[in-house]
């Protein structure tokens, strides 16, 4: 059975926990970085940035380097809302701590006070024909992205959805609908590389996984 | 309120009931900190803070100043959401929509009706559906917390007791509404009416609590709460995050003890961070017993 880790310092982790229960995968409230050894994909929840970064940087327990280097080995991950931001190369006017992992440029809080913050419906291709529907809590947006990155969404002001080979990012928070199509795509993202592992492991030691 | 974008299949939904529920879920296992000018909201965001409650005098003072506790001056409000990227919370008084109007305006990210400041209004609250941006609300028992939520509020915590120090009366109001919800949740059908007739709640969120077995909206502690053996406390008893008051920025060491509350509730169950975070925290807030209150000084009786 596949394994979550849902990053559990902060914000909309029990949301995220059950839906990837829902979708049929077991899911860990993840705080320490030895909680990470045998999972086999991770989410970054939605929640403060600023908070986080400081749970992250000055812990005594080394969890920041471990996401980092697990990441970097090809451990899916998927970030919402919060999440996006702390795997984005560049925040625009920060340099608060983040794991710095996807080649994206995202500005924080861009749709300004919550006054603003609003749901809607969005077409994303990848997920097929059915609308999405899309909670934006003060919201951030992804102003750039680097070559190998692959948009999946768009709203008005930006890029709402984005995937760079492992790493999945979104500026909405699917883990408080009822919809399961952002956890499914990213549980498909989990056991293709798991796959491509475990198929690798055993033909050929040699080749290298997506 | 709904705005027609371009694409008319897209509409722009601002102020639902989801979009309102869903900022406080996001606050959920962090600390909101009040703060009475941008100095202190930078510290309390430099700590870890998800949140900041904008406040012209925290309760302690307003307990030893006495007079009439109002909403805060708009200029302090506004440098407070300059200076910070977290959510800005303020608070209006009970029953004053005239003042929750004026911080939506502000661009306030949620609104505080709070017994702390003189209510406004001793017979209704604030009718919270009409604003677009989400309000919390103090409640000491389940009927006084699903009347607010009935009444729409998007977020309740604890009343507890503002600017004592002293968690007792945090602990009862938690013990409370999470005991009713116990029992709600055991309780066969046919009695759910005249439980709800009982306690004065909406029997819709009635049935919806005995479903789910938990509030329909984000539950923090409030009133009272100064070491981060108070705010661990909060958490392992069950409730979703921390308010911390005056007990911050009345210690000796605000930064520090900012600090060692935000870790203590994330890592609220491990004994051994809570050890290590509470070290050499210099002087906490002197304090109070809530016990020690006249009717007339306990805020918690404000509002029902």
């Amino acid at each position: 059975m596949i394994k979550i880790g849902v990053l559990g310092l902060q914000g909309s982790f029990a949301e995220h926990i059950a839906a990837i229960e829902k979708c049929g995968a077991q899911a860990v409230d993840i705080r320490h970085s030895w909680q990470l050894a045998d999972v086999d994909g991770l989410i970054i929840p939605g929640g403060e940035s600023t908070a986080i970064a400081k749970l992250t940087g000055d812990n005594a327990d080394p969890i920041f380097d471990t996401i980092k280097k697990r990441v970097e080995a090809g451990l899916p991950v998927y970030g919402t809302c919060m999440g996006s931001i702390f795997l984005a190369k560049e925040i625009e006017g920060s340099e608060q701590g983040r794991l710095a992992c996807m080649d994206i440029k995202v500005r924080r809080n861009a749709f300004g006070p919550q006054r603003n913050s609003f749901e809607t419906s969005i077409k994303i291709d990848a997920l097929g024909a059915e609308p999405f529907p899309s909670v934006f809590i003060r919201a951030p947006i992804v102003v750039s992205v680097g070559a190998d990155v692959k948009v999946l969404a768009n709203v008005a002001e930006g890029i709402v959805m984005a995937r760079q080979k492992n790493l999945l990012v979104t500026a909405f928070h699917p883990e408080i609908t009822s919809d399961l199509r952002v956890h499914q795509y990213f549980l498909d993202m989990v056991s293709a590389s798991k796959q491509s592992k475990t198929g690798c492991a055993v033909a050929n030691p040699d080749c290298v996984t997506a | 309120m709904v705005i027609e974008t371009k694409d008319a299949s897209n509409k722009i939904s601002t102020g639902t009931e989801l979009v309102k529920k869903a900022l406080p879920q996001m606050l959920k296992g962090g600390v909101i900190m009040d703060v009475v000018n941008a100095e202190q909201a930078k510290i309390a965001e430099d700590a870890g803070a998800v949140a900041v409650m904008a406040l012209e005098r925290v309760p302690a003072d307003i307990r030893a100043d006495g007079g009439v506790a109002r909403m805060s001056d708009p200029e302090l409000v506004s440098k407070i959401i300059e200076a910070v990227s977290i959510p800005v919370m303020a608070k209006a008084r009970i029953g004053h929509f005239v003042e929750a109007q004026i911080l939506q305006s502000l661009g306030v990210d949620c609104v505080d009706e709070s017994e702390v400041l003189t209510a406004a209004d001793e017979e209704y609250h604030i009718d919270k559906n009409s604003f677009t941006i989400p309000f919390v609300c103090g409640a000491r028992n389940l009927g006084e917390a699903l009347r607010r939520i009935g009444e729409g509020a998007a977020m309740i915590r604890t009343k507890g007791e503002a600017g004592t120090g002293d968690v007792v009366e945090a602990v009862r109001h938690a013990r409370a509404i999470l005991g009713e919800i116990r029992l709600l949740s055991n309780m066969p059908r046919e009695e759910l009416m005249t439980y709800a007739k009982n306690i004065g709640a909406p029997y819709e969120l009635i049935l919806k609590v005995a479903q789910d077995g938990k509030l329909p909206v984000v539950n923090f502690a409030a009133g009272g709460i100064a070491t981060p053996a108070d705010a661990a406390l909060m958490m392992q008893i069950g409730v979703d995050g921390v308010f911390v008051g005056s007990g911050i920025f009345k210690s000796g060491d605000p930064g520090k003890r900012a600090r060692a509350i935000v870790k203590a509730t994330t890592f609220y169950q491990d004994p051994a961070i809570l050890a290590e975070v509470s070290r050499n925290l210099g002087e906490p807030m002197v304090g109070r017993t809530a016990r020690s209150l006249s009717e007339l000084e306990q805020l918690a009786l404000r509002g029902n």
